[in-house]
């Protein structure tokens, strides 16, 4: 048996009472690329962090090249040959290549050696053809060599375990091939990558060997050789879908009132986040969009409710088109409600008190003003009315929103983005980090909203919230719907498919 | 006695003040003048005598008039360094519309320089405003740029196209007597611009407190994000918000000159815009307590001219003063009330004390015991 570059034995990390590892296993060869496979919240992240030195872990024994090793700061890990690819790169754009390769290195004494720097930049940039001018500063770069970049320095501190977390979710798809092509030259020359993905395609290309990863488990560690696409995405989905449906009565949908098409939109960092995604959804229906994470979903609730203008395609509402409507007109003459995802950022205002967060979407309207003056008593005694109606426990409607708790938070947002009596209700993540009773309480709203005939569309990550409240699930993968499905149809290994990206057809 | 912190906390600024005046009281003694005798004059001379007051309301306008130019902004978020700027762009246009637009009654023709005024103060408020809302520059450092600016377009026209002819420095022709504001207090200088500051005052508090721009401000400024959701046009507020205070920066300049100079002079503010900014933070940017920041800080300033002569100190000990003031007002605004620290703390204490009462008893019912 070959030499094992990294092997983990009973790794587990808590925050707190939740056990985000438990017990985890993990043999990596040195020379290989080992891919490790899981949804959101599975411990891939945190099982990084834990090998990059970031954080420590509560019980088990990690070894280097078979020899225990502590690895207890970041500086200590690269020390070891081991270098961490972020998702999101740590590159400062104004300086050149080389200067950020420069920058935190080791040893460097008093005076900086540039031209030491570049050339071996150079070499090693030749080595492995990744085609990038040392003195080139980063931001005239492309994304996909911006990564190649970031793999330049790690490489540059010698490391011969290179971490990698979501790699491909921030290139173009001309841009992953190549991507994959350094992997492999890198595997070549016998460097070992562990390569942390939801992509099946990817899993399939470029690994040797896969660590599929649930609830913080290893829930198996196949050879890619020796497998195939679907049973991975049944490994990684892995569990009897829960039929868990809430009591919401027949569906009886009625006509179309929303319809997004071919809607295509750019994130913040201008990669394209949105490639063509149609939905429709009708009355007093429930459309579930699952996905892992940073699929395009956020863009996609955004575009909806008028706070990122798409580059294409269009939005209506009661076919009357709104893509160019603004979001206070979107709110207030197409009647839609937005619960975001960002509870603490954006659905609310955190030194407001509460009376002020219940009437932030409404406030230029009557009844809470009129003639451009607030009509406070009003907005008080509404908040007060919400406060009691939806369970928000609070000590006053004056103490500010920050002293609440996330789920009573979230039920003060649901309040304010219902009570208006919205026809289209768009909701995006709503259940992270609430409690059991809390979810229960935000499900049976989003069903009473069902039932009083509005069309919701219902963007989450976890797919047993979906399961329960969704009359058909959208499932999202690279800025695109790769297939829709009503729960009757979801099986773990359908689903798995259309989140890793395949297509329909091989799903099915 | 939570309550009572609260209020401690409050009212720091008055405390800070307090703690620089002593410490400046400290200054003072190593000039070789009794500090008691010092601000015995200086507040006498500031408040206390019908000159020396008037004094103080004069300087006591524009200072408030920039104080409200930087709290506007500043519930949005934004720091307005540029009052100075608006107040010279003010008293320019206002300069000419009093010289050059042709004579009428003065019942329009004094609205007219206010308004001219206040839009030359409004338009030097717009340009950093636009940048910032549409282009994501810096406001701070675009208005402080353009303060260099409107100054030295004033000095250039007050000491080229506008001059009067053979004056001995920039200055322009005087404005007719019809159209100067009338005086509050007789044979003083004292003029209306204070009365007018005032209203400025009070309409803003209104303004903020029930209006639904007051509302959208006031969120932009704590959370601009949420703001966007809310559907709040957040960049054509910033705009909006930067005219109106450079409008009211404006103002300040117009009734410098139509209150108090009746010329166009160049550098013709002492550095009012920046008093502004202290203003706005000592009265913890709220617009009632603005006035008296700016009373407070005039008086400052017109006691200290009082002080030199009487007590024969270098003024540039009471501008050392004004700095500490400064100082440890902005420090003092650093410290947050923390309730549930306060609450920790007088519990422990109240444990501790609990404790050794405990104890007394524990010993009697020993000895009750025995």
């Amino acid at each position: 048996m070959s030499v094992a570059a990294l092997s983990l034995r009973g790794i587990s990390k808590l925050f707190g009472g939740f056990r985000a590892l438990d017990q985890v296993d993990m043999r990596i060869e040195r020379g290989t690329v080992h891919a490790v496979l899981g949804e959101n919240g599975a411990g891939k992240t945190t099982l990084m962090n834990i090998l990059f030195g970031l954080y420590q872990p509560e019980e088990g024994q990690i070894c280097l090249n078979d020899e225990p090793a502590i690895i207890t700061s970041p500086k200590k890990a690269m020390k070891m040959g081991i270098g961490m690819i972020h998702q999101h790169f740590m590159l400062v754009d104004s300086l050149t290549v080389a200067e950020n390769v420069a920058l935190g290195l080791p040893d460097q004494g008093w005076t900086l050696k540039l031209e030491r720097i570049e050339h071996r930049l150079s070499e090693l940039s030749a080595q492995y053809r990744f085609d990038i001018d040392p003195h080139q500063e980063v931001w005239k770069l492309p994304i996909g060599m911006r990564q190649r970049v970031e793999i330049l320095k790690v490489l540059f501190r010698d490391a011969d375990i290179i971490i990698l977390d979501e790699p491909t979710s921030v290139l173009a798809p001309n841009e992953i091939s190549s991507f994959l092509d350094g992997l492999q030259r890198l595997r070549a020359a016998g460097k070992t990558m562990i390569f942390i993905t939801h992509k099946l395609d990817e899993v399939e290309a470029v690994a040797d060997t896969v660590t599929i990863m649930q609830h913080g488990r290893v829930s198996a560690e196949v050879r890619v050789a020796d497998s195939s696409a679907k049973e991975m995405a049944r490994l990684m989905v892995g569990r009897e879908v829960v039929h868990d449906k809430m009591d919401r009565g027949d569906a009886k949908p009625g006509e179309v009132i929303f319809r997004a098409e071919g809607l295509r939109a750019r994130d913040s960092r201008g990669i394209e986040a949105l490639k063509g995604v149609s939905l429709d959804i009708r009355a007093g229906e429930v459309l579930g969009v699952a996905g892992v994470d940073g699929n395009g979903q956020a863009e996609l609730a955004n575009v909806v409710a008028g706070l990122h203008v798409p580059e294409a395609g269009t939005v209506t509402i009661d076919g009357v088109d709104v893509t160019k409507s603004s979001a206070h007109a979107r709110r207030h003459t197409h009647d839609l409600s937005y619960v975001p995802e960002d509870r603490h950022h954006i659905g609310l205002v955190l030194d407001f008190p509460v009376a002020h967060n219940a009437i932030m979407r409404d406030f230029r309207v009557p009844p809470f003003s009129s003639n451009g003056l607030l009509d406070r008593s009003h907005a008080r005694a509404t908040a007060q009315d919400w406060v009691d109606r939806y369970d928000v426990r609070l000590q006053s409607i004056d103490q500010k929103v920050r002293f609440l708790s996330g789920g009573n938070q979230q039920k003060l947002i649901f309040a304010r983005e219902v009570e208006c009596d919205p026809r289209v209700l768009v909701v995006m993540q709503p259940c992270k980090g609430l409690d059991v009773g809390a979810i229960e309480a935000v499900q049976r709203s989003v069903m009473r909203e069902r039932a009083a005939g509005k069309a919701i569309l219902y963007i989450s990550t976890e797919l047993e919230h979906i399961m329960t409240v969704a009359d058909r699930i959208a499932v999202m993968c690279a800025g695109e719907i790769t297939g829709t499905l009503t729960p009757d149809e979801v099986t773990d290994e359908r689903i798995g498919a259309l989140m890793g990206g395949l297509s329909a057809q091989v799903a099915v | 006695m939570l309550s009572a912190i609260r209020y401690i906390y409050a009212l720091r600024p008055v405390w800070a003040v307090l703690l620089a005046l002593l410490i400046g009281s400290g200054l003072i003694m190593l000039a070789g003048v009794s500090p008691f005798a010092a601000y015995y004059e200086l507040f006498k001379g500031a408040y206390f005598d019908y000159w020396g007051l008037a004094g103080t309301l004069v300087k006591t306008s524009p200072i408030l008039l920039a104080g409200l130019a930087v709290i506007l902004p500043l519930r949005a978020g934004l720091l307005n360094i540029g009052v100075e700027g608006q107040i010279y762009m003010g008293g320019l246009f206002s300069a000419m519309a009093a010289l050059l637009l042709p004579e009428m009654p003065a019942w329009i023709h004094v609205p007219i320089c206010m308004v001219a005024g206040a839009l030359g103060g409004g338009f030097w408020g717009l340009i950093p405003g636009y940048l910032k809302a549409y282009h994501g520059m810096n406001e701070v450092i675009l208005t402080i740029l353009l303060n260099f600016i409107a100054i030295n377009i004033v000095s250039y026209v007050a000491g080229g196209p506008m001059m009067q002819e053979g004056a001995p420095y920039p200055y322009s022709e005087e404005i007719r007597q019809e159209l100067w504001l009338p005086w509050i207090m007789p044979a003083t200088d004292a003029h209306a611009g204070v009365v007018f500051a005032l209203g400025f005052a009070l309409i803003m508090f209104i303004l903020l407190r029930y209006s639904t721009a007051g509302f959208a401000l006031e969120m932009i400024g704590k959370n601009a994000a949420a703001a966007r959701y809310a559907g709040v046009p957040v960049k054509p507020y910033i705009v909006g918000v930067m005219f109106a205070a450079g409008a009211i920066g404006g103002l300040a300049g117009t009734f410098e000159v139509l209150g108090l100079k009746y010329r166009l002079f160049h550098n013709f503010s002492p550095g009012y815009g920046f008093d502004g900014i202290v203003v706005a933070f000592l009265a913890m940017v709220n617009p009632l307590v603005a006035p008296v920041a700016a009373f407070f800080l005039a008086g400052l300033k017109s006691g200290a001219l009082v002080m030199q002569r009487a007590v024969g100190l270098e003024s540039t000990v009471i501008e050392a003063i004004q700095g500490l003031v400064i100082i440890f007002v902005a420090a003092s605004l650093g410290l947050k009330y923390d309730a549930q620290r306060w609450a920790a703390r007088l519990m422990r204490r109240r444990r501790r004390l609990d404790a050794e009462v405990g104890d007394t008893f524990d010993g009697i019912r020993n000895g009750d015991g025995t």
